[in-house]
Protein backbone atom coordinates (compact mmCIF):
# COMPACT_ATOMS: atom_id res chain seq x y z
CA UNK A 1 0.00 0.00 0.00
CA UNK A 2 1.33 3.12 -1.54
CA UNK A 3 1.19 6.30 0.57
CA UNK A 4 0.25 9.12 -1.77
CA UNK A 5 2.90 12.18 -1.06
CA UNK A 6 1.39 15.65 -2.15
CA UNK A 7 2.99 18.97 -2.31
CA UNK A 8 1.20 22.12 -1.22
CA UNK A 9 3.19 25.52 -1.16
CA UNK A 10 6.25 24.73 0.75
CA UNK A 11 5.00 21.68 2.47
CA UNK A 12 4.75 17.96 1.68
CA UNK A 13 1.66 16.49 2.84
CA UNK A 14 1.53 12.32 2.93
CA UNK A 15 -1.78 10.99 3.83
CA UNK A 16 -1.76 7.60 5.08
CA UNK A 17 -4.74 5.46 3.45
CA UNK A 18 -5.18 2.87 5.29
CA UNK A 19 -3.61 0.28 7.68
CA UNK A 20 0.23 0.14 6.92
CA UNK A 21 3.21 -2.78 7.03
CA UNK A 22 6.54 -2.13 8.16
CA UNK A 23 7.43 -2.29 4.93
CA UNK A 24 5.14 0.34 3.62
CA UNK A 25 6.11 2.20 6.68
CA UNK A 26 9.73 2.30 5.62
CA UNK A 27 9.04 3.05 2.20
CA UNK A 28 7.31 6.17 3.57
CA UNK A 29 9.73 7.30 5.20
CA UNK A 30 12.50 6.74 2.66
CA UNK A 31 10.05 8.47 -0.08
CA UNK A 32 9.60 11.32 2.24
CA UNK A 33 13.09 11.79 2.79
CA UNK A 34 14.12 11.71 -0.83
CA UNK A 35 11.26 14.28 -1.67
CA UNK A 36 12.49 16.78 1.19
CA UNK A 37 15.99 17.00 -0.26
CA UNK A 38 14.30 17.53 -3.75
CA UNK A 39 11.80 19.92 -3.36
CA UNK A 40 13.54 21.54 -0.79
CA UNK A 41 10.31 22.40 1.11
CA UNK A 42 10.09 23.98 4.38
CA UNK A 43 7.75 21.04 6.24
CA UNK A 44 6.05 18.13 6.32
CA UNK A 45 2.80 16.82 7.72
CA UNK A 46 1.89 13.16 8.32
CA UNK A 47 -1.66 12.50 8.52
CA UNK A 48 -1.99 9.39 10.48
CA UNK A 49 -5.99 9.87 10.66
CA UNK A 50 -6.86 6.56 9.53
CA UNK A 51 -4.88 4.67 11.20
CA UNK A 52 -6.01 2.32 14.50
CA UNK A 53 -3.84 1.40 16.04
CA UNK A 54 0.53 2.11 16.32
CA UNK A 55 2.57 -0.14 17.40
CA UNK A 56 6.71 0.74 18.14
CA UNK A 57 7.94 0.15 14.45
CA UNK A 58 5.35 2.81 13.18
CA UNK A 59 5.93 5.57 15.95
CA UNK A 60 9.68 5.11 15.15
CA UNK A 61 9.35 5.09 11.87
CA UNK A 62 7.39 8.45 12.03
CA UNK A 63 10.05 9.77 14.66
CA UNK A 64 12.67 9.07 12.34
CA UNK A 65 10.97 11.13 9.35
CA UNK A 66 10.69 13.41 11.81
CA UNK A 67 14.62 13.81 12.50
CA UNK A 68 15.74 13.08 9.20
CA UNK A 69 13.69 15.96 7.66
CA UNK A 70 14.88 18.40 10.27
CA UNK A 71 18.52 17.73 9.26
CA UNK A 72 17.58 18.03 6.08
CA UNK A 73 15.66 21.69 6.73
CA UNK A 74 12.16 20.30 7.23
CA UNK A 75 9.84 20.39 9.89
CA UNK A 76 7.93 17.56 10.36
CA UNK A 77 3.94 17.66 12.15
CA UNK A 78 2.22 14.15 12.63
CA UNK A 79 -1.45 15.00 12.77
CA UNK A 80 -4.93 12.75 12.98
CA UNK A 81 -3.68 10.87 15.91
CA UNK A 82 -7.21 8.86 17.03
CA UNK A 83 -7.91 9.30 20.88
CA UNK A 84 -7.30 5.53 21.27
CA UNK A 85 -4.52 5.13 19.51
CA UNK A 86 -2.53 7.82 21.74
CA UNK A 87 -3.88 6.21 24.74
CA UNK A 88 -2.52 3.19 23.26
CA UNK A 89 0.63 4.38 22.52
CA UNK A 90 1.25 6.29 25.83
CA UNK A 91 0.55 2.87 27.89
CA UNK A 92 3.49 1.12 25.23
CA UNK A 93 5.44 4.13 26.85
CA UNK A 94 5.53 5.64 22.97
CA UNK A 95 5.26 9.47 23.51
CA UNK A 96 6.72 10.99 20.27
CA UNK A 97 8.78 13.21 22.51
CA UNK A 98 10.28 15.65 20.55
CA UNK A 99 7.65 15.79 17.40
CA UNK A 100 5.33 17.60 16.91
CA UNK A 101 1.65 16.78 17.01
CA UNK A 102 -1.61 18.36 16.39
CA UNK A 103 -5.39 17.40 15.57
CA UNK A 104 -5.68 17.54 12.31
CA UNK A 105 -4.55 18.53 8.80
CA UNK A 106 -6.18 22.09 9.10
CA UNK A 107 -3.70 22.37 12.38
CA UNK A 108 -0.46 20.85 10.57
CA UNK A 109 -1.11 23.89 8.39
CA UNK A 110 -1.36 26.20 10.80
CA UNK A 111 1.55 24.83 12.98
CA UNK A 112 4.14 24.92 10.05
CA UNK A 113 2.93 28.21 8.50
CA UNK A 114 3.68 29.78 12.11
CA UNK A 115 6.80 27.53 12.14
CA UNK A 116 8.11 28.96 8.99
CA UNK A 117 7.27 32.23 9.65
CA UNK A 118 8.52 32.54 12.95
CA UNK A 119 5.34 32.51 15.07
CA UNK A 120 3.79 29.59 17.37
CA UNK A 121 0.86 29.05 14.71
CA UNK A 122 -1.29 26.62 15.42
CA UNK A 123 0.97 23.64 16.99
CA UNK A 124 1.49 22.50 20.15
CA UNK A 125 3.42 25.07 22.58
CA UNK A 126 6.88 23.94 22.97
CA UNK A 127 8.93 23.97 26.36
CA UNK A 128 10.49 26.90 26.39
CA UNK A 129 6.86 28.75 26.56
CA UNK A 130 5.46 26.32 29.55
CA UNK A 131 3.37 28.25 31.63
CA UNK A 132 6.13 28.44 35.56
CA UNK A 133 5.56 25.36 37.42
CA UNK A 134 4.73 24.25 40.75
CA UNK A 135 6.87 22.73 43.14
CA UNK A 136 7.33 19.12 41.92
CA UNK A 137 9.15 20.79 38.79
CA UNK A 138 11.32 22.90 41.13
CA UNK B 1 -45.64 -16.56 49.09
CA UNK B 2 -46.08 -20.09 48.62
CA UNK B 3 -44.27 -20.32 44.99
CA UNK B 4 -43.83 -23.87 45.11
CA UNK B 5 -47.96 -24.58 45.40
CA UNK B 6 -48.36 -21.36 43.31
CA UNK B 7 -46.39 -22.68 40.37
CA UNK B 8 -47.96 -25.84 40.51
CA UNK B 9 -51.58 -24.43 40.32
CA UNK B 10 -50.08 -21.95 37.70
CA UNK B 11 -49.92 -24.86 35.25
CA UNK B 12 -52.94 -25.82 35.51
CA UNK B 13 -54.13 -22.52 34.97
CA UNK B 14 -52.36 -21.35 32.15
CA UNK B 15 -53.59 -24.33 30.43
CA UNK B 16 -57.39 -24.32 30.18
CA UNK B 17 -57.47 -27.79 28.38
CA UNK B 18 -55.59 -30.01 31.72
CA UNK B 19 -58.51 -27.55 34.04
CA UNK B 20 -61.08 -30.30 34.81
CA UNK B 21 -64.88 -29.23 34.12
CA UNK B 22 -65.49 -28.24 37.20
CA UNK B 23 -62.60 -26.34 38.40
CA UNK B 24 -62.83 -24.18 34.76
CA UNK B 25 -66.39 -23.66 35.33
CA UNK B 26 -65.53 -22.40 39.18
CA UNK B 27 -62.83 -20.05 37.49
CA UNK B 28 -65.46 -18.66 35.07
CA UNK B 29 -67.61 -17.97 37.86
CA UNK B 30 -65.07 -16.25 39.96
CA UNK B 31 -64.41 -14.19 37.00
CA UNK B 32 -68.35 -12.99 36.33
CA UNK B 33 -68.60 -12.35 39.97
CA UNK B 34 -65.73 -9.79 40.27
CA UNK B 35 -66.61 -8.21 36.48
CA UNK B 36 -70.11 -7.59 37.80
CA UNK B 37 -69.14 -5.95 41.46
CA UNK B 38 -65.87 -4.19 39.24
CA UNK B 39 -66.86 -0.81 40.31
CA UNK B 40 -67.62 -1.66 44.46
CA UNK B 41 -64.70 -3.86 44.72
CA UNK B 42 -62.28 -1.46 43.04
CA UNK B 43 -63.42 1.52 45.45
CA UNK B 44 -63.18 -0.87 48.09
CA UNK B 45 -59.36 -1.29 47.34
CA UNK B 46 -58.47 1.94 46.84
CA UNK B 47 -60.05 3.10 50.00
CA UNK B 48 -58.04 0.27 51.78
CA UNK B 49 -54.97 1.49 49.72
CA UNK B 50 -55.44 4.81 51.21
CA UNK B 51 -56.24 3.97 54.74
CA UNK B 52 -53.31 1.67 55.19
CA UNK B 53 -51.12 4.69 53.90
CA UNK B 54 -49.63 3.16 51.06
CA UNK B 55 -48.71 5.09 47.93
CA UNK B 56 -48.69 8.08 50.34
CA UNK B 57 -46.91 9.74 46.88
CA UNK B 58 -49.79 9.96 45.09
CA UNK B 59 -53.14 11.80 44.81
CA UNK B 60 -56.41 9.77 45.08
CA UNK B 61 -57.31 10.34 41.53
CA UNK B 62 -54.10 8.71 40.83
CA UNK B 63 -54.14 5.60 42.83
CA UNK B 64 -58.15 4.83 41.64
CA UNK B 65 -56.60 5.09 37.98
CA UNK B 66 -54.19 3.00 38.59
CA UNK B 67 -56.55 0.64 41.32
CA UNK B 68 -58.87 0.53 37.89
CA UNK B 69 -56.26 -0.67 35.00
CA UNK B 70 -54.43 -3.41 37.95
CA UNK B 71 -57.66 -4.68 38.86
CA UNK B 72 -58.65 -5.22 34.86
CA UNK B 73 -55.42 -6.98 34.07
CA UNK B 74 -55.60 -8.83 37.33
CA UNK B 75 -59.04 -10.55 36.21
CA UNK B 76 -57.86 -10.59 32.85
CA UNK B 77 -54.58 -12.59 33.91
CA UNK B 78 -57.10 -14.90 36.49
CA UNK B 79 -59.83 -15.26 33.18
CA UNK B 80 -56.96 -16.09 30.87
CA UNK B 81 -54.28 -17.53 32.77
CA UNK B 82 -51.78 -15.79 30.43
CA UNK B 83 -49.63 -12.91 32.47
CA UNK B 84 -47.70 -10.98 29.70
CA UNK B 85 -49.90 -8.10 29.79
CA UNK B 86 -50.39 -8.02 33.64
CA UNK B 87 -46.11 -8.26 33.43
CA UNK B 88 -46.67 -5.48 30.59
CA UNK B 89 -48.23 -3.44 32.68
CA UNK B 90 -46.73 -3.61 35.78
CA UNK B 91 -43.17 -2.45 34.20
CA UNK B 92 -45.36 0.55 32.74
CA UNK B 93 -46.84 1.73 36.10
CA UNK B 94 -43.31 0.68 37.62
CA UNK B 95 -41.88 3.10 35.12
CA UNK B 96 -44.80 5.83 36.57
CA UNK B 97 -44.28 5.13 40.10
CA UNK B 98 -40.34 4.73 40.54
CA UNK B 99 -39.69 8.44 39.76
CA UNK B 100 -42.29 9.73 43.04
CA UNK B 101 -40.57 7.21 45.15
CA UNK B 102 -42.48 4.16 45.68
CA UNK B 103 -41.10 1.74 47.78
CA UNK B 104 -41.20 -1.65 46.73
CA UNK B 105 -43.26 -2.50 50.50
CA UNK B 106 -45.98 -0.27 49.43
CA UNK B 107 -46.30 -2.09 45.78
CA UNK B 108 -46.31 -5.56 47.59
CA UNK B 109 -48.77 -4.06 50.02
CA UNK B 110 -51.37 -3.02 47.61
CA UNK B 111 -51.47 -6.49 45.62
CA UNK B 112 -51.91 -8.14 48.86
CA UNK B 113 -54.85 -5.76 49.72
CA UNK B 114 -56.30 -6.65 46.39
CA UNK B 115 -55.85 -10.20 46.87
CA UNK B 116 -57.45 -9.65 50.25
CA UNK B 117 -60.56 -7.36 49.24
CA UNK B 118 -61.35 -9.85 46.38
CA UNK B 119 -61.07 -13.24 48.90
CA UNK B 120 -63.62 -11.44 51.46
CA UNK B 121 -66.24 -10.67 48.74
CA UNK B 122 -65.73 -14.01 47.70
CA UNK B 123 -66.45 -14.82 51.60
CA UNK B 124 -69.32 -13.10 51.43
CA UNK B 125 -71.03 -14.29 48.53
CA UNK B 126 -70.13 -17.91 49.29
CA UNK B 127 -70.84 -17.85 53.01
CA UNK B 128 -73.95 -20.63 52.57
CA UNK B 129 -71.77 -22.65 50.77
CA UNK B 130 -68.35 -23.52 52.70
CA UNK B 131 -67.68 -27.16 50.46
CA UNK B 132 -68.19 -24.26 47.35
CA UNK B 133 -66.31 -21.56 49.14
CA UNK B 134 -63.33 -23.89 49.58
CA UNK B 135 -63.28 -25.07 46.24
CA UNK B 136 -63.24 -21.06 44.68
CA UNK B 137 -60.68 -20.26 47.06
CA UNK B 138 -58.81 -23.28 45.99
CA UNK B 139 -58.59 -22.33 42.23
CA UNK B 140 -58.29 -18.66 42.96
CA UNK B 141 -55.47 -18.23 45.48
CA UNK B 142 -52.41 -19.84 43.77
CA UNK B 143 -53.61 -17.77 40.78
CA UNK B 144 -53.93 -14.65 42.68
CA UNK B 145 -50.53 -15.66 44.35
CA UNK B 146 -48.80 -15.59 40.99
CA UNK B 147 -50.57 -12.59 40.04
CA UNK B 148 -48.73 -10.57 43.53
CA UNK B 149 -45.97 -12.13 42.49
CA UNK B 150 -45.57 -10.88 38.93
CA UNK B 151 -46.17 -7.46 39.55
CA UNK B 152 -43.99 -7.57 42.50
CA UNK B 153 -41.19 -8.77 40.42
CA UNK B 154 -41.90 -6.41 38.03
CA UNK B 155 -41.28 -3.53 39.83
CA UNK B 156 -38.37 -4.81 41.28
CA UNK B 157 -36.71 -5.87 38.02
CA UNK B 158 -37.57 -2.03 37.09
CA UNK B 159 -35.85 -0.64 40.10
CA UNK B 160 -32.95 -2.31 39.50
CA UNK B 161 -32.94 -1.09 36.01
CA UNK B 162 -33.07 2.63 36.86
CA UNK B 163 -30.58 2.03 39.84
CA UNK B 164 -27.96 0.44 37.02
CA UNK B 165 -28.68 3.40 34.60
CA UNK B 166 -28.46 6.21 37.66
CA UNK B 167 -25.52 4.38 38.55
CA UNK B 168 -23.53 5.01 35.07
CA UNK B 169 -24.64 8.14 34.78
CA UNK B 170 -23.82 9.70 37.99
CA UNK B 171 -19.69 7.49 37.12
CA UNK B 172 -20.09 9.82 34.03
CA UNK B 173 -21.52 13.06 35.61
CA UNK B 174 -18.17 12.59 38.31
CA UNK B 175 -15.51 12.91 35.28
CA UNK B 176 -17.16 16.07 33.83
CA UNK B 177 -15.16 17.50 30.80
CA UNK B 178 -16.43 21.26 30.91
CA UNK B 179 -15.94 23.67 27.78
CA UNK B 180 -14.78 27.28 29.30
CA UNK B 181 -14.59 28.95 26.05
CA UNK B 182 -13.48 27.86 22.61
CA UNK B 183 -10.31 25.31 22.59
CA UNK B 184 -10.14 25.04 26.24
CA UNK B 185 -11.24 22.60 28.45
CA UNK B 186 -11.10 22.05 32.22
CA UNK B 187 -11.55 19.18 34.03
CA UNK B 188 -11.79 18.90 36.98
CA UNK B 189 -11.37 15.64 39.52
CA UNK B 190 -12.82 14.93 42.73
CA UNK B 191 -12.65 11.98 45.15
CA UNK B 192 -10.97 8.94 44.57
CA UNK B 193 -9.69 7.66 41.62
CA UNK B 194 -8.66 4.05 40.90
CA UNK B 195 -7.55 2.37 37.78
CA UNK B 196 -10.75 1.96 36.22
CA UNK B 197 -12.10 5.36 36.51
CA UNK B 198 -8.74 7.16 36.18
CA UNK B 199 -8.56 4.90 32.41
CA UNK B 200 -12.39 6.31 32.03
CA UNK B 201 -11.57 9.52 32.37
CA UNK B 202 -8.31 9.72 29.85
CA UNK B 203 -10.64 8.04 27.33
CA UNK B 204 -13.19 11.03 28.15
CA UNK B 205 -11.13 13.54 28.36
CA UNK B 206 -9.19 12.71 24.80
CA UNK B 207 -12.32 12.27 22.86
CA UNK B 208 -13.26 15.52 24.02
CA UNK B 209 -10.53 16.97 23.09
CA UNK B 210 -10.55 15.92 19.54
CA UNK B 211 -14.46 16.86 19.48
CA UNK B 212 -13.94 20.47 20.78
CA UNK B 213 -10.63 20.81 18.89
CA UNK B 214 -9.28 21.90 22.60
CA UNK B 215 -5.63 23.45 22.23
CA UNK B 216 -5.51 24.07 26.57
CA UNK B 217 -6.67 21.28 29.05
CA UNK B 218 -6.61 22.60 32.68
CA UNK B 219 -6.37 19.19 35.10
CA UNK B 220 -7.90 20.55 38.51
CA UNK B 221 -6.72 17.65 40.89
CA UNK B 222 -7.48 20.05 44.00
CA UNK B 223 -10.36 17.66 44.79
CA UNK B 224 -8.08 14.50 44.93
CA UNK B 225 -7.21 13.74 47.92
CA UNK B 226 -4.32 10.95 47.89
CA UNK B 227 -2.84 10.07 44.63
CA UNK B 228 -0.25 6.24 44.42
CA UNK B 229 2.48 5.90 41.68
CA UNK B 230 -0.34 4.03 39.54
CA UNK B 231 -2.53 7.30 39.49
CA UNK B 232 0.39 9.88 39.06
CA UNK B 233 1.77 7.31 36.18
CA UNK B 234 -1.80 7.62 34.89
CA UNK B 235 -1.87 11.35 35.33
CA UNK B 236 1.70 11.56 33.61
CA UNK B 237 0.20 9.23 30.60
CA UNK B 238 -3.03 11.94 30.19
CA UNK B 239 -0.83 14.80 29.98
CA UNK B 240 1.28 12.69 26.95
CA UNK B 241 -1.64 11.13 25.13
CA UNK B 242 -3.10 15.04 25.32
CA UNK B 243 0.06 16.09 23.72
CA UNK B 244 -0.31 13.70 20.81
CA UNK B 245 -3.75 15.23 19.98
CA UNK B 246 -1.95 18.61 20.10
CA UNK B 247 -3.76 19.87 23.54
CA UNK B 248 -1.45 21.09 26.42
CA UNK B 249 -1.98 19.71 29.83
CA UNK B 250 -2.14 22.22 32.73
CA UNK B 251 -2.33 20.54 35.91
CA UNK B 252 -3.79 22.72 39.02
CA UNK B 253 -4.34 21.84 42.72
CA UNK B 254 -1.36 19.67 43.47
CA UNK B 255 -1.62 19.56 47.40
CA UNK B 256 1.77 20.01 48.87
CA UNK B 257 1.35 16.65 50.55
CA UNK B 258 0.71 14.91 46.81
CA UNK B 259 3.61 16.88 45.28
CA UNK B 260 5.80 15.21 47.94
CA UNK B 261 4.83 11.87 47.41
CA UNK B 262 5.05 11.92 43.98
CA UNK B 263 8.50 13.11 44.00
CA UNK B 264 9.12 10.84 46.68
CA UNK B 265 8.12 8.11 44.59
CA UNK B 266 9.63 9.03 41.46
CA UNK B 267 6.87 9.91 39.07
CA UNK B 268 8.79 11.53 36.11
CA UNK B 269 7.12 15.54 35.91
CA UNK B 270 9.32 16.93 33.95
CA UNK B 271 7.57 17.09 31.00
CA UNK B 272 4.07 18.64 33.26
CA UNK B 273 3.35 21.92 32.92
CA UNK B 274 1.69 22.87 36.70
CA UNK B 275 0.14 25.77 38.33
CA UNK B 276 -0.94 26.19 41.65
CA UNK B 277 -4.54 27.05 41.67
CA UNK B 278 -7.64 26.52 38.98
CA UNK B 279 -7.36 30.10 38.58
CA UNK B 280 -4.09 30.59 37.77
CA UNK B 281 -4.29 27.49 35.58
CA UNK B 282 -6.90 29.10 33.58
CA UNK B 283 -5.17 32.61 33.40
CA UNK B 284 -2.09 30.61 32.33
CA UNK B 285 -4.34 28.77 29.34
CA UNK B 286 -6.00 32.30 28.46
CA UNK B 287 -2.00 33.25 27.86
CA UNK B 288 -1.50 30.11 25.52
CA UNK B 289 -4.56 30.57 23.70
CA UNK B 290 -3.97 33.88 23.19
CA UNK B 291 -0.27 33.80 22.04
CA UNK B 292 -1.57 31.50 19.39
CA UNK B 293 -4.31 33.91 18.29
CA UNK B 294 -1.52 36.18 17.56
CA UNK B 295 1.44 34.33 16.17
CA UNK B 296 3.46 37.50 14.51
CA UNK B 297 4.00 39.28 18.11
CA UNK B 298 7.00 36.51 18.30
CA UNK B 299 9.72 35.31 16.80
CA UNK B 300 9.79 32.07 18.25
CA UNK B 301 12.97 29.75 18.53
CA UNK B 302 12.67 26.31 16.35
CA UNK B 303 13.58 24.91 18.89
CA UNK B 304 15.40 21.34 18.37
CA UNK B 305 13.38 19.29 21.22
CA UNK B 306 15.52 16.17 19.91
CA UNK B 307 15.61 13.93 23.09
CA UNK B 308 16.58 10.60 20.82
CA UNK C 1 -16.86 -18.91 22.87
CA UNK C 2 -14.26 -21.83 22.30
CA UNK C 3 -13.22 -21.15 18.65
CA UNK C 4 -9.54 -20.20 18.15
CA UNK C 5 -8.01 -18.30 15.19
CA UNK C 6 -4.86 -19.95 14.16
CA UNK C 7 -2.37 -17.02 12.39
CA UNK C 8 0.60 -17.87 10.58
CA UNK C 9 3.22 -15.22 11.14
CA UNK C 10 5.94 -15.31 8.51
CA UNK C 11 5.71 -11.98 6.52
CA UNK C 12 5.02 -8.25 7.72
CA UNK C 13 1.35 -8.56 5.56
CA UNK C 14 0.93 -10.86 8.83
CA UNK C 15 1.78 -8.46 11.58
CA UNK C 16 -1.30 -6.40 10.24
CA UNK C 17 -3.74 -9.67 9.56
CA UNK C 18 -3.16 -10.39 13.40
CA UNK C 19 -4.11 -7.23 15.04
CA UNK C 20 -6.89 -6.72 12.73
CA UNK C 21 -8.31 -10.22 14.14
CA UNK C 22 -7.07 -9.48 17.57
CA UNK C 23 -9.50 -6.33 17.13
CA UNK C 24 -12.41 -7.91 15.57
CA UNK C 25 -12.11 -10.73 18.58
CA UNK C 26 -11.66 -7.95 20.85
CA UNK C 27 -14.95 -6.64 20.23
CA UNK C 28 -16.65 -9.65 20.10
CA UNK C 29 -15.44 -10.05 23.57
CA UNK C 30 -17.24 -6.94 24.57
CA UNK C 31 -13.76 -4.80 25.31
CA UNK C 32 -14.70 -1.05 24.21
CA UNK C 33 -12.46 0.58 21.48
CA UNK C 34 -9.80 1.94 23.51
CA UNK C 35 -8.98 -1.72 24.88
CA UNK C 36 -9.37 -2.67 21.27
CA UNK C 37 -6.75 -0.33 20.24
CA UNK C 38 -4.51 -1.61 22.78
CA UNK C 39 -4.96 -5.24 22.56
CA UNK C 40 -3.83 -4.80 18.77
CA UNK C 41 -1.05 -3.03 19.29
CA UNK C 42 0.60 -5.75 21.71
CA UNK C 43 -0.53 -8.19 19.10
CA UNK C 44 0.97 -6.55 16.56
CA UNK C 45 4.31 -5.81 19.11
CA UNK C 46 4.52 -10.23 19.53
CA UNK C 47 3.81 -10.70 16.31
CA UNK C 48 6.81 -8.54 14.91
CA UNK C 49 8.75 -10.06 17.43
CA UNK C 50 8.18 -13.42 15.52
CA UNK C 51 9.25 -11.63 12.54
CA UNK C 52 12.88 -10.45 13.45
CA UNK C 53 14.00 -13.23 15.77
CA UNK C 54 12.54 -16.60 14.66
CA UNK C 55 11.69 -15.50 11.08
CA UNK C 56 8.07 -17.62 11.32
CA UNK C 57 5.64 -19.00 13.80
CA UNK C 58 2.09 -18.52 14.87
CA UNK C 59 -0.51 -16.90 16.72
CA UNK C 60 -3.16 -18.21 18.04
CA UNK C 61 -6.17 -15.86 19.44
CA UNK C 62 -9.04 -16.86 21.37
CA UNK C 63 -11.86 -16.42 23.90
CA UNK C 64 -11.49 -17.44 27.32
CA UNK C 65 -13.36 -16.76 30.47
CA UNK C 66 -12.82 -16.87 34.61
CA UNK C 67 -16.30 -17.10 36.38
CA UNK C 68 -17.93 -14.15 35.47
CA UNK C 69 -15.10 -12.70 33.38
CA UNK C 70 -14.29 -12.14 30.01
CA UNK C 71 -11.34 -11.84 27.94
CA UNK C 72 -8.82 -12.77 25.60
CA UNK C 73 -5.76 -15.04 25.03
CA UNK C 74 -3.27 -14.36 22.62
CA UNK C 75 -0.35 -17.02 22.36
CA UNK C 76 2.59 -16.72 20.21
CA UNK C 77 4.83 -19.78 19.05
CA UNK C 78 7.66 -19.96 17.28
CA UNK C 79 10.76 -22.49 16.93
CA UNK C 80 13.26 -19.37 16.47
CA UNK C 81 16.99 -19.40 18.12
CA UNK C 82 14.97 -18.62 21.73
CA UNK C 83 16.05 -15.67 23.74
CA UNK C 84 18.93 -15.95 26.04
CA UNK C 85 17.85 -13.74 29.09
CA UNK C 86 14.74 -13.33 29.44
CA UNK C 87 15.11 -10.89 32.05
CA UNK C 88 16.88 -8.31 30.19
CA UNK C 89 14.95 -9.03 26.87
CA UNK C 90 11.96 -7.39 29.24
CA UNK C 91 13.46 -4.40 30.26
CA UNK C 92 12.13 -0.97 28.44
CA UNK C 93 14.59 0.42 25.86
CA UNK C 94 16.51 -3.13 25.41
CA UNK C 95 16.69 -4.73 21.73
CA UNK C 96 19.21 -6.70 20.54
CA UNK C 97 17.84 -5.71 16.80
CA UNK C 98 17.25 -2.43 15.97
CA UNK C 99 14.40 -2.25 17.38
CA UNK C 100 13.11 0.51 19.94
CA UNK C 101 13.26 -2.25 23.21
CA UNK C 102 9.40 -1.31 23.16
CA UNK C 103 8.47 -4.55 21.85
CA UNK C 104 7.52 -7.26 24.71
CA UNK C 105 7.87 -4.81 27.84
CA UNK C 106 5.45 -3.07 26.25
CA UNK C 107 3.12 -5.19 25.07
CA UNK C 108 3.55 -6.70 28.94
CA UNK C 109 2.70 -3.25 30.13
CA UNK C 110 -0.72 -3.14 27.89
CA UNK C 111 -1.99 -6.71 28.95
CA UNK C 112 -2.95 -7.49 32.40
CA UNK C 113 -1.15 -11.62 31.93
CA UNK C 114 2.05 -11.77 30.45
CA UNK C 115 4.28 -14.93 30.72
CA UNK C 116 7.38 -16.17 28.31
CA UNK C 117 8.45 -19.42 27.69
CA UNK C 118 11.93 -19.45 26.04
CA UNK C 119 14.29 -22.48 25.23
CA UNK C 120 17.54 -21.55 23.69
CA UNK C 121 18.34 -23.36 19.93
CA UNK C 122 14.30 -24.24 20.44
CA UNK C 123 11.68 -21.63 20.51
CA UNK C 124 9.82 -19.52 22.74
CA UNK C 125 6.12 -18.95 23.57
CA UNK C 126 4.58 -15.76 24.60
CA UNK C 127 1.13 -16.03 26.39
CA UNK C 128 -0.86 -13.08 27.03
CA UNK C 129 -4.16 -12.16 28.34
CA UNK C 130 -6.58 -9.62 28.43
CA UNK C 131 -9.62 -9.03 30.95
CA UNK C 132 -12.30 -7.11 30.64
CA UNK C 133 -13.59 -4.45 33.45
CA UNK C 134 -16.90 -4.69 35.30
CA UNK C 135 -18.96 -2.14 33.38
Amino acid sequence: MEVPILRQGQYLIASIQSALTDADLSHLREALIAQVGRSRCRGVIVDVTALDVMDSFAVRTLRDIAHMARLRGAETVIVGIQPDVAFAMVQLGLTLKGVATVLDLEEGLAFLDGRTKGGLGGGAFDKSRRPPSGPPRG
Amino acid sequence: MDTKKSMSVSTRVSDPQALSESSAGLLRELVAHLRQNRTQLREEWARRITRAELLTAMTEEEIFAEATAVYDNYVEALETGTFEALQAYSRRLSERIIPRGVETDEVVGIVLLLRDVLARSLFTKYQDNVEKLNRILDSYEPAANRIANTVAVGFVEERERIIRQQQEAIRELSTPVLQVRERLLILPIIGVIDPQRARQLTEQLLRAIRANRAKVVVIDVTGVAAMDSGVANHLVQTVEASRLLGATVIVTGLSPEIAQTLVTIGVDLSEMATVGDLQGGIEEAERLLADRAAPTTQVREIAPESQR
Amino acid sequence: MGDELRLPIAADVDVVEARQQGRALAAVAGFSSGEQTVIAAAISEIARNILMYAKKGEITLSLVQNGDRQGVSIVAVDQGPGIPDIERAMQYGYSTSHGVGAGLPGAKRLMDEFEVDSVVGHGTTITMKKWRRAI
